[in-house]
């Protein structure tokens, strides 16, 4: 299993190149329109996706553990986010200290030692009961199941759900060598490119509201033009996947249609809890969240459906 | 040296544990003498409050602290004294003015972290504020006394638990406020719970 295939070398490459030229539009609109928000916004962006394939790239450079750690990292600042938002008590410290301390760095050393059999069941048989059992014997009963399904949904969105971006690396496919890391990076970057072109197209030719109620800036054009050129975009890359050029596509559409989703599951929770973005880590983008709620849905599906389809077992 | 490195692992730390956004609504980061007067609801109050302040501010900034928790053991001495400067105050009233130690910070130059509730609240919302924050202010008629709220920090660390755990944290500063010529000690601790009331997020 290596992360620096030249396939990689070829991906980091290409992005850093759309990204300075994207940089360079954003200047050049800039300096035809001084101070106008919505175009500073779109330069911050800009600057944030910089930063994003800098850090992301970098950990593909220095190798498996790196990429881990990193997303070890990026199920922190997550989980952190979710759980602000939850109606926590007290009574419920000890649970989020297994959140944060046990159960998020024993996911990611499982899925370091390659151990299928534990990192697919961790959390949702382990933490799952483990929570709840917690949450009772602090004896707070005041919203029970609230609180206590709160910090499990947070435990498998923000833990549970990402860790199968780099659990990809684990898989052993008939064909395709050591290259299961470009696994991780198809996903990333058809989840990633489908949420972009999804606003792209909304932004340009949005007529009809989705789902007003949820998320209002989702239009039916945006969806359908985002998530057809994401599955476009998914056929061409088939060289870096182990698919027929027309599973590529296929699955593309599912990832592209998964992350859709979730986005809308994330933002009815957003909603509820009554703010606008998870918080402001990132900027222009809102927070960690906020940038990964499409993947923390396609990501475990795609893994699913790659190991079972294509994958020894 | 070491206590400069102490300082900023205690800094990092805290922003990994609570994110601790500082917001500068009400005014400026300045390097002028101010009385930051905060709620306090955790032990990581004050370095909160220090990491939403640039270094060359936390330098000149003092948190007002009390004697007898932390004068209890040589880990806290060396914390009060070498790393966060503190003002210790006697709440035992054994001084004849207690607030004298805060008063003479204030006649060198430094700034001040002056938590009016005098002790650690429950939680959401504010205790009721001691008159403590009214004599500084109106022996220091000219020194701006800045409103500060820190939210969430009791959900990181409750009364009680030793361990933290992550949430996110903000800092907000208001607008300064001075004690007027002639103000009652009740009518300038409302208005400085009111200014702290009005920083709560909803």
């Amino acid at each position: 299993m290596d992360t620096r295939t030249p396939e990689v070398y070829w991906i980091l490459g290409s992005l850093l190149a759309l990204v300075s030229l994207a940089s360079l539009i954003g200047l050049l609109l800039r300096r035809r329109q001084p101070a106008n928000p919505a175009i500073e916004n779109l330069n911050a962006r800009i600057r944030a996706w910089l930063v994003m394939i800098l850090i992301g790239g970098g950990a593909l450079l220095a190798g498996r553990i790196a990429v881990i750690l990193l997303f070890a990292c990026v199920s922190f600042l997550a989980l952190r986010e979710f759980v602000t938002q939850t109606p926590v008590r007290r009574a419920d410290h000890s649970a989020l200290f297994m959140c944060f301390f046990i159960a998020l760095p024993v996911q990611y050393l499982l899925i370091g030692a390659d151990k299928y059999g534990l990192f697919s069941i961790w959390i949702p048989v382990y933490g799952f009961l483990g929570l709840a059992v917690l949450a009772a014997l602090f004896t707070d009963t005041t919203r029970f199941l609230d609180r206590t399904a709160a910090t499990q949904w947070g435990l498998i969105v923000c833990v549970y759900c990402v860790s199968h971006i780099p659990a990809l690396m684990t898989l052993q496919i008939p064909g395709y060598g050591n290259r299961a890391p470009l696994l991780m990076v198809f996903l990333v970057l058809i989840t990633q490119a489908s949420d972009i072109l999804q606003y792209v197209w909304g932004k340009l030719f949005g007529r009809h509201p989705l789902v007003p109620a949820v998320s209002p800036s989702k239009t039916v054009e945006g969806l359908l033009g985002g998530v057809l050129s994401a599955t476009l975009l998914g056929a061409l890359l088939w060289r870096i996947t182990p698919f027929k050029i027309w599973q590529a596509g296929v699955i593309a559409l599912l990832i592209a249609v998964l992350g859709f989703l979730g986005g809308l599951v994330m933002s009815a929770i957003k909603r509820d809890r009554g703010i606008k973005d998870w918080s402001h880590l990132i900027e222009g983008h809102g927070g960690m969240l906020d940038r990964i709620d499409s993947l923390c849905f396609s990501a475990p599906v795609f893994f699913h459906l790659t190991r079972y389809f294509f994958g020894h077992t | 040296m070491i206590a400069g490195f102490i300082e900023s692992l205690l800094i990092v730390s805290v922003r990994l544990l609570a994110g601790a956004q500082a917001r500068w609504q009400g005014c400026g980061q300045s390097p002028e003498q101010r009385i930051y007067v905060a709620n306090h609801t955790s032990h990581l109050d004050v370095v909160l409050l220090f990491s939403a302040l640039p270094a060359a501010l936390r330098r000149r900034t003092r948190p007002i602290a009390a004697a007898e928790y932390w004068t209890a053991g040589p880990l806290r001495r060396y914390l009060i004294h070498n790393i966060f400067r503190g003002v210790l105050i006697e709440r035992d009233r054994s001084q004849l003015n207690p607030l004298e130690p805060a008063a003479s910070a204030l006649r060198q130059g430094d700034s001040l972290i002056f938590f009016p509730e005098g002790t650690r609240g429950p939680g959401e919302g504010l205790q009721p504020l001691k008159p403590g924050i009214f004599h500084l202010a109106s022996w220091f008629p000219g020194v701006d006394i800045v409103p500060v709220w820190i939210d969430n920090s009791y959900r990181i660390l409750p009364k009680g638990f030793a361990i933290p755990v992550p949430l996110l944290c903000s800092i907000t500063f208001g607008t300064p406020l001075r004690c007027k010529a002639g103000q009652q000690q009740n009518e300038f601790l409302a208005e400085v719970r009111t200014a702290l009331e009005a920083l709560q997020p909803c």
